[in-house]
């Protein structure tokens, strides 16, 4: 998947005037973060087990070689193979060798960012294999060719005459702009894909070590089709995915939907355990599980291992103001919103990344939905910690900031100097109440007046009347 | 409430945040009255300046931890430090300690100084018990809830039940008054076309309220609130929640041409 970070700040601007795109953001309020919101007062339990999900995860987290080692026996027990790959271009050759194998020509595709992370479609493409999105969000972004935008919902940034336009040039039908009708016609195409396919390809929203089940969480049943019908079944998956027990994983799937969507619980929720055995009357002949590191193992015992809780929810991206005013793609890469904007440097780098833990309010809506508790204000300004460390702060903000430090070090001279600035400013407005430009404008004064002072500082005024006291 | 019962005249350091100070002198005379009426004892420690925010947002933990502690310094012999701004407070009451985590010795006055810090209105109903104020506004006002104040200290009903006793003003709830306003420190100006989009869905909601007034506990989101509403042409008068509950807005409000 390209890599568009380094150009947040053009293409955020580019967002906020795209109509169709503001439209489509404008929709997903109801959409998820009232049915977030009604979900969670409906369940009396849901705080504790945002608690009791955070201290699972920090438990697998610790343990992390233990909980992988007894997952891989248990795949390995029930037919299956685990594949490690250290990072996106090792688990893009182990995909190939296996699809190489199978004799694959089409491979169908059930939801996955990992395969994102991974590079995976164009990998796949570029050897001559057919790649076929079964998600209805992924298959219309695929037609649109653009990447997701949005981790649980990838077309979000669509509206609904985009999406028929999409499909009326690529199925070579009537155009239809009624939803279900739409929703039909694309099933209808994708059902012999699934029959075709040699390969299916799948995410895992868990992975059970006590039983080896990879487990996919869907509302389309696509992920099901593409994993039951092809020869082959590949899950692709974060190492930290993992964990212990078939009683923690209900845990999540109480916090998961509702999180995410606002669901009681989604459609579909699979588990997958090894290949079809004898007497199965479906399933793959062969499963595949590979696990990519890609920067993870680098996060665990860090200060930000709490990011590798991450369930993939959605949420802080729905609730945060900033992904709802610029969509996901500003960000430029697999991940979008708060917690793309940790991950994104943590495993692309620190170059080309600045924007993104900085372009945040630390507002804490992210935090105060996340079902994991992953404190994501202070992992953003964590990274811009590090970025100040490793001189990345831009020099003139970097000169203010060191301005700022000496001036207010010195009480004295602090107080001199606002005495002398609230005069400034105040005599400037002239009694207008406000400015309309201001001299070194540091970008105040673009969009906004400046609310002039009134010209004498707080403290001076109060000395005046109260003394020192 | 607090646990420990509160002194007959506690001692309250009045933080002076830095915009305040500069931009709206009568929120400072609006907290000492409020505080005072409440029974307070109320000074302004003049070695005070900023609480290192900036610096913390923008990666410069050595900066911040240096004004952390001149502010410790400057405050810590009072029974508590009262400012009126959520985001401020927040700082010295989540932040400070955890500046100085392999500094034993100031870690402690972090923490002590953390824990008898408060958001102004949040001290004047939660500590001091104040359930009403003796203040008159005529006007239909919304309320915006900054962040830090409600997020990180839990500022929300306590500005509206002591609003709710001002003679003549009546209180409209917007759509998203918990939503960020988009000021965020310096995101305003690094980022400003965002910053600006999310002033308009904002000050878009204030007005579905029909409100005349604009309420707010942070001065910053307030000046930057105004500031748009002020170049949009808006008649809507913008005032820190402290100057209508100590009857002081009766002068120009935020932006406002001198009357």
């Amino acid at each position: 998947m390209e890599f568009r970070s380094p150009e947040f700040k053009t293409r955020a601007v580019h967002a906020l005037h795209d109509a169709n795109l503001q439209k489509a953001l404008s929709n997903t309020k109801a959409g998820f973060v009232v049915k977030r919101a009604q979900a969670a007062e409906a369940m009396p339990e849901f705080e504790a087990l945002r608690d009791t999900a955070a201290e699972i995860k920090n438990h697998v987290l610790n343990n992390l070689d233990h909980y992988l080692e007894k997952y891989e026996a248990a795949v390995t027990a029930a037919g299956g193979h685990v594949h490690y790959a250290t990072d996106a271009e090792d688990a893009r050759r182990i995909i190939l060798g296996i699809c190489k194998k199978a004799g694959a020509r089409r491979i169908t595709k059930g939801k996955s960012m990992v395969s994102e992370e991974m590079g995976l479609n164009e990998a796949l493409i570029a050897d001559g294999y057919e790649v076929v999105e079964t998600d209805l969000g992924e298959y219309i972004i695929q037609l649109a060719d653009e990447p997701p935008s949005h981790i649980i919902a990838p077309a979000i940034h669509k509206t609904k005459d985009q999406v028929a336009d999409l499909f009326a040039a690529a199925h070579h039908k009537p155009r239809k702009t009624d939803r279900a009708e739409l929703v039909a016609e694309a099933r209808e195409v994708l059902r012999e894909k699934y029959f075709t396919a040699e390969v299916g390809i799948t995410g895992g929203n868990f992975l059970v070590a006590e039983t080896g089940s990879s487990v996919i969480v869907t509302n389309e049943g696509n992920g099901d089709l593409t994993q039951t019908l092809a020869k082959v079944h590949i899950v692709t998956s974060g190492i930290e995915r993992v964990i212990p027990t078939l009683d923690d994983l209900s845990v999540f799937l109480r916090i998961l939907a509702r999180s995410a969507t606002g669901q009681e619980t989604e459609s579909y929720t699979t588990f997958s355990t090894g290949p079809r055995r004898e007497g199965d009357v479906d399933g793959p002949e062969e499963y595949h599980v590979v696990l990519l590191d890609n920067g993870r193992s680098k996060m665990l015992g860090s200060r930000f291992q709490d990011m590798l809780r991450c369930i993939r929810c959605g949420a802080c991206m729905n609730h945060c103001p900033v992904y709802g005013s610029i969509g996901g793609h500003a960000y430029g890469w697999v991940y979008p919103g708060p917690m793309g904007s940790v991950l994104t440097p943590l495993i692309k780098g620190m170059d080309g990344t600045y924007d993104l833990p900085n372009a945040c309010t630390l507002n804490g809506r992210c935090k105060s939905v996340c079902p994991v508790r992953i404190p994501l204000p202070d992992l953003l300004r964590e990274i811009r910690h590090n970025q100040f460390r490793k001189d990345m702060t831009p020099k003139r903000q970097k000169q203010a900031l060191k301005l700022w430090r000496y001036v207010a070090e010195r009480p004295k001279l602090y107080h001199f100097a606002e005495r002398i600035g609230v005069r400034i400013l105040a005599s400037m407005a002239g009694g207008k109440g406000k400015l309309r430009s201001l001299p070194f404008d540091p970008g105040w004064t673009g969009a906004r007046d400046l609310p002039a002072p009134t010209g004498r500082t707080f403290l001076e005024l109060w000395q005046a009347k109260r003394g020192d006291q | 409430m607090t646990d420990t019962p509160v002194k007959p005249r506690p001692r309250v350091g009045l933080f002076a945040t830095c915009l305040m100070n500069a931009m709206r002198p009568s929120i400072g005379f609006a907290s000492a009255k409020l505080l005072e009426d409440a029974g307070c004892h109320v000074s302004v420690p003049a070695a005070q300046t900023c609480c290192g925010q900036p610096g913390l947002n923008s990666g410069d933990e050595d900066g911040a931890r240096a004004l952390a502690k001149q502010l410790i310094e400057a405050f810590e012999d009072f029974d508590y430090v009262v400012g009126p701004s959520g985001s401020c407070m927040a700082t010295i009451r989540h932040d400070y300690p955890g500046l100085f985590a392999d500094m034993a010795d100031w870690r402690k006055r972090a923490e002590a100084l953390a824990a008898k810090s408060y958001e102004l209105l949040s001290f004047l109903t939660d500590v001091m018990g104040v359930t009403e104020v003796d203040a008159e506004y005529h006007g239909t006002i919304t309320y915006h809830d900054s962040c830090s104040g409600l997020r990180s200290l839990g500022v929300k009903g306590q500005p509206r039940q002591l609003l709710g006793s001002v003679k003549g003003l009546t209180i409209k709830e917007m759509e998203d008054t918990d939503v960020c306003c988009g000021f965020g420190g310096t995101f305003c100006v690094k980022y400003p076309e965002i910053s600006e989009k999310m002033a308009d869905d904002k000050l878009r909601n204030a007005a579905e309220t029909g409100a005349d007034t604009l309420l707010g506990g942070d001065l910053g989101c307030l000046l930057h609130l105004a500031g748009r509403l002020r170049r949009k042409g808006s008649p809507v008068r913008v005032y820190h929640t402290a100057e209508v509950l100590a009857g002081l807005a009766d002068g120009p409000s935020l932006g406002e041409e001198n009357r």
